[in-house]
Parts: C-alpha cells; sequence; structure tokens
C-alpha cells in the first residue's frame, strides 16, 4: 500500500495555508488522517461511488486543511484546487461540502452532525447486506460537548452496531474535560475502545483495526501538544 | 374508510416496506403500531429511542446509502426539535427523506404547549424544495405517501386528527368543490379545515377550492381562479401561504385574507375542537372573517 510522505504532505499543506497561520488543531489531525488514507480505509479516487467502500466521515468539519491536502495527495482532487482554498470560484471551503469535493462523504461545520450521520450510513450498509464496508467517523473532543453525540453514542452501543468507528481527535480542547477519559462515555454504553498516542501511527493503526465487528469501535488519539 | 390517518400511515408503510429500499425511522412514537412490521423487517424499522436528533441524523445517513427513509414522531419533536438536522442531515447532504408528522397544530390540546405544533409547515418553508401534503380525510393518505416514498426529495406529511366528510386524494393542484361563478371571491381551504370553510360560506357567493398540497402550491391553478378576493384558510400558523398567494399574484391587484393558528400560547388546554374555535376556524369563526373581509 503506497503512503503518504510527511514531506508530500507538508507541501500541499502549505498551499492550503498561503502563507495563513494554521492552529494547532489542524496539525494535530494529520497523523490519524495519513494513517486512516494510507493504512485502513478502503477507498481510492476510483471507488468514490462503490457501494461496497469503507465511508470516512469528518464530523470535526473545521479539520479541514489536511483533509483536503491529504485528498489531493491521494488523488482525490487536483492539488491545483488547494491553491485557491476558500477563495470565490474555489471548491474548498473552511468546511467541506460533500456535493463541491471528489471522495469527501459528508458536509460539515456545525458540530455534533457527524456521528448521527455515520449511524445511519452504517445502518443503511447493514439493510443492504454489505458486510463488508465500515463506517468511520472523526470527533473532536470538544466537539463531544454536544449532546447529539450522546444520543449516537448510547444507540450504536446499545444495538450492538458492530460496522461504526469513532474516532476522537483528543487535543484537551474541550471547556469542561472528560474526566475519566473521553473512551468512558462511549465504553459505559457497550463500545470496545482504544486509547492512543494520536502522533503513533503504529498505535494508531492498531487501534483503528482493533474492532470486534460485534460492538462499535470507538479510538481515542490523545495529542497533547496540540489545542 | 380506514378509521384514522395515523391508522392509514401505518398499513401504507408495511405496503410500500417491501421495497427493500424503504426504512422507516422512529423516536418511540408509534413504535407499538409498527411492531409487526419491525418483526418482519427488523434491519429496515429503526427505533432509535426518544433521541429526535438522532431520528434525522439516521435517515440522512440512510439516504446516503441509497435508503428511503420514512421518519415518524409528533409534529414538534420531529420539525421543530431537530430542526438543524433537518437542514443538515437532510438538505445540505442533497439527500431527501419522507416525513410524517402527527399531533400537528392543537391535536393533542390536552397536552398543553409542548406537544402543540402549528409552525411545522412555516419551518420546512424555509428550507428549498419541500413537498408537504396535509391530507384532509385519512383515505388521502395511502396516495400520498406511496407517491412521496416512490420520490426522491424530500417531503412532509401533515397527519391530523381532524378530518373532511369527503376525501379528494388527486387534489394536489386547487380543486373546486363549490364555483360560485365568474368574479366571485376564491377561498382556498388546505386539508383538514374544508368543511368548516364551506359550512361557513353556505350561503355566500364565495368559490372554494380545496388542496392538500400547499407545497409546492398550486400557482397556476389560483391564476386561473382567484379575482380580487382571496381567502386563504390553513390548519396551521396564520400566513404561512400568504407570501407564495402573494407572489403568484403580484402583477394583479388583489386583496388577501390569510386566516390560521394564532401565535399566541394561549395556555389552555381542552380538545381540538376548543383550539378550533379559540382560533376562529370552526364555521362561526370562519364565517366571522370571512363576513368582515368581503363587506
Amino acid at each position: 500500500m503506497t503512503t503518504t510522505t510527511a514531506t508530500d504532505l507538508g507541501a500541499l499543506l502549505d498551499r492550503v495555508r498561503a502563507g495563513r497561520e494554521f492552529g494547532a488543531n489542524v496539525y494535530s489531525t494529520l497523523d490519524v488522517l495519513q494513517v486512516l488514507y494510507d493504512r485502513v480505509l478502503r477507498i481510492t479516487p476510483a471507488t468514490v461511488a462503490d457501494p461496497d467502500r469503507d465511508r470516512f466521515l469528518l464530523s470535526k468539519g473545521h479539520a479541514v486543511a489536511g483533509y483536503y491536502a491529504l485528498l489531493a495527495a491521494r488523488g482525490f482532487l487536483p492539488a491545483e484546487w488547494l491553491d485557491d482554498q476558500g477563495g470565490p470560484a474555489s471548491r474548498l471551503g473552511d468546511h467541506p461540502d460533500r456535493t463541491l469535493v471528489p471522495g469527501v462523504e459528508i458536509g460539515s461545520g456545525s458540530l455534533g452532525h457527524g456521528l448521527g450521520l455515520g449511524v445511519g450510513t452504517a445502518l443503511g450498509l447493514r439493510a443492504q447486506g454489505r458486510t463488508g464496508p465500515r463506517v468511520y467517523v472523526l470527533l473532536g473532543d470538544a466537539e463531544l460537548d454536544e449532546g447529539s453525540n450522546h444520543e449516537a453514542i448510547a444507540y450504536a452501543g446499545a444495538t450492538g452496531l458492530g460496522n461504526l468507528t469513532a474516532i476522537v481527535l483528543d487535543n484537551r480542547s474541550a471547556t469542561y474535560g472528560w474526566p475519566g477519559g473521553a473512551a468512558s462515555r462511549f465504553t459505559v454504553n457497550g463500545w470496545s475502545a482504544a486509547t492512543v498516542d494520536g502522533r503513533d501511527h503504529d498505535a494508531l493503526h492498531g487501534a483503528l483495526t482493533g474492532h470486534d465487528d460485534h460492538r462499535p469501535h470507538v479510538v481515542v488519539a490523545v495529542v497533547t501538544d496540540g489545542e | 374508510m380506514t378509521s384514522t390517518m395515523r391508522d392509514a400511515f401505518v398499513t401504507s408503510t408495511e405496503e410500500v416496506l417491501a421495497d427493500p429500499r424503504t426504512t422507516v425511522v422512529l423516536a418511540d412514537i408509534s413504535a407499538a403500531a409498527f411492531e409487526p412490521a419491525a418483526a418482519r423487517y427488523p434491519d429496515r424499522v429503526i427505533n432509535v429511542g426518544i433521541r429526535e436528533q438522532l431520528m434525522i441524523g439516521v435517515a440522512g445517513g440512510l439516504a446516503l446509502t441509497g435508503q428511503r427513509p420514512i421518519v415518524h414522531s409528533y409534529a414538534p419533536f420531529l420539525v421543530e426539535r431537530a430542526y438543524e438536522q433537518i437542514k443538515l442531515d437532510l438538505d445540505h447532504q442533497d439527500v431527501g427523506a419522507v416525513l410524517v408528522g402527527i399531533g400537528g397544530s392543537y391535536d393533542r390540546a390536552s397536552a398543553g404547549r409542548t406537544h402543540l405544533g402549528p409552525a411545522d409547515v412555516a419551518l420546512l418553508d424555509t428550507l428549498d424544495g419541500w413537498t408537504v401534503h396535509v391530507p384532509g380525510h385519512p383515505d388521502e393518505v395511502r396516495p400520498l405517501l406511496r407517491d412521496v416514498v416512490c420520490g426522491q426529495d424530500s417531503a412532509y406529511l401533515r397527519l391530523s386528527i381532524r378530518s373532511n366528510t369527503a376525501a379528494y386524494p388527486r387534489a394536489g393542484d386547487l380543486h373546486v368543490v363549490r364555483d360560485a361563478g365568474p368574479g366571485a371571491p376564491l377561498l382556498v381551504a388546505v386539508g383538514p379545515v374544508l368543511d368548516a370553510a364551506v359550512a361557513a360560506t353556505a350561503d355566500r357567493p364565495v368559490t372554494v377550492a380545496y388542496t392538500h398540497r400547499p407545497r409546492p402550491f398550486d400557482t397556476a391553478g389560483l391564476r386561473a381562479l382567484a379575482t380580487t378576493e382571496v381567502i386563504l384558510v390553513e390548519p396551521y400558523l396564520a400566513g404561512t401561504s400568504a407570501r407564495v398567494v402573494s407572489e403568484a399574484l403580484a402583477d394583479r391587484p388583489h386583496r388577501l385574507l390569510a386566516l390560521g393558528v394564532g401565535r399566541r400560547d394561549l395556555r389552555r388546554y381542552g380538545s381540538a375542537e376548543d383550539h378550533e374555535r379559540w382560533h376562529g376556524l370552526d364555521a362561526t369563526g370562519l364565517r366571522r372573517s370571512v363576513d368582515a373581509f368581503l363587506t
């Protein structure tokens, strides 16, 4: 499987950045995106409409710079698109729009929508008898403040929705934190969980493939040097 | 005739579930009525518990995989509580669903303000491209549900315990119930307010037309029937369709009276009939308003 080098990705990210300052939240998401697209997700530019593809739903839609750079690195969109990100003729907004960007599964931005959409996607795949594809939803620890997530966490756990993985990028940005760890909000509802160093690619890979298919799985990727 | 609109909805939904694309999403409301269907189609009759945000999010996700969701609850919980999910998880994702509401306006009058939902159609009217059906009789429910489930776009089916004596299943476009001749004022009744409107104007020279589809409103039919005076009677928030009627008649001098449910929280219980009277939507109240408008 081909990998996206940090150098390539950095160069593409610089094209999106265009001299602007990015917050640490942009960089904290890069590693998990790299591991997902390089080593986990079964999706390519040729299979963006294949009903049996894996789904990656970026719920924290503001983590978009690295996402666009990664999609460009993997050939989903032309690198030239990055140069005009946010411009009047650009297809790449500060939050992604699934109807404008190939490979983007959901339009996001307002927090707390991705996990519910992910649960519905997982249910749709199950109703169609598609046991192969898996649904991955990337959230932030602060995004977990939104109550809609907890509707989805409780329901997915109670019904053993085994084709769903939530990834919580935990850069410790939730105003009141998650005492006991973000993962505990999931495990109390019957999810399996792994909490790993969000910079460690092998640890991320192990966690992202550590599901057991009988219950939903959460990976908490802790990035303490970001915000 | 089926006994209620909700019964007609459950029965008709069991039929359309034969299509493997169809999926029902519930938030406990009517879950017992759907138990036989859930036993037959366990992966396609989904009850998420009392979680209305999730109910719409799940519908959006299902539609993204190609399923056709039918989502059902009480109007205030279905449309008002989950409005942002409707806007983003359906419309912004460019996918559609069929929303089926019960308890619109004051059907659950004795339950008080929390269970009243007069603003549902107005809220959906802030969005683009929705079809809204407001059946006036249980026999109108089945063909309307089948039609919208067969489509791809979003639709809202607004069921009520209030009902007219006769069904007009194909009255999406304006259907003339009583023709008062050329030049007569036009009264348009939407859904279950038709009988009261007909009674209110029985001895008045007013043409009465009926529709169960306020969106898209039959503006061509309106232009063909309307003269100078137009009276709109809707069983939800007063004035909801005033914008549409005014735009359709913008090039003509006309007067419009838009009747419906008021905005004020009356803080009263009682029955649907009581609220109908308090909002001036019974025959007596309508006659009073119509007479004042036409004299």
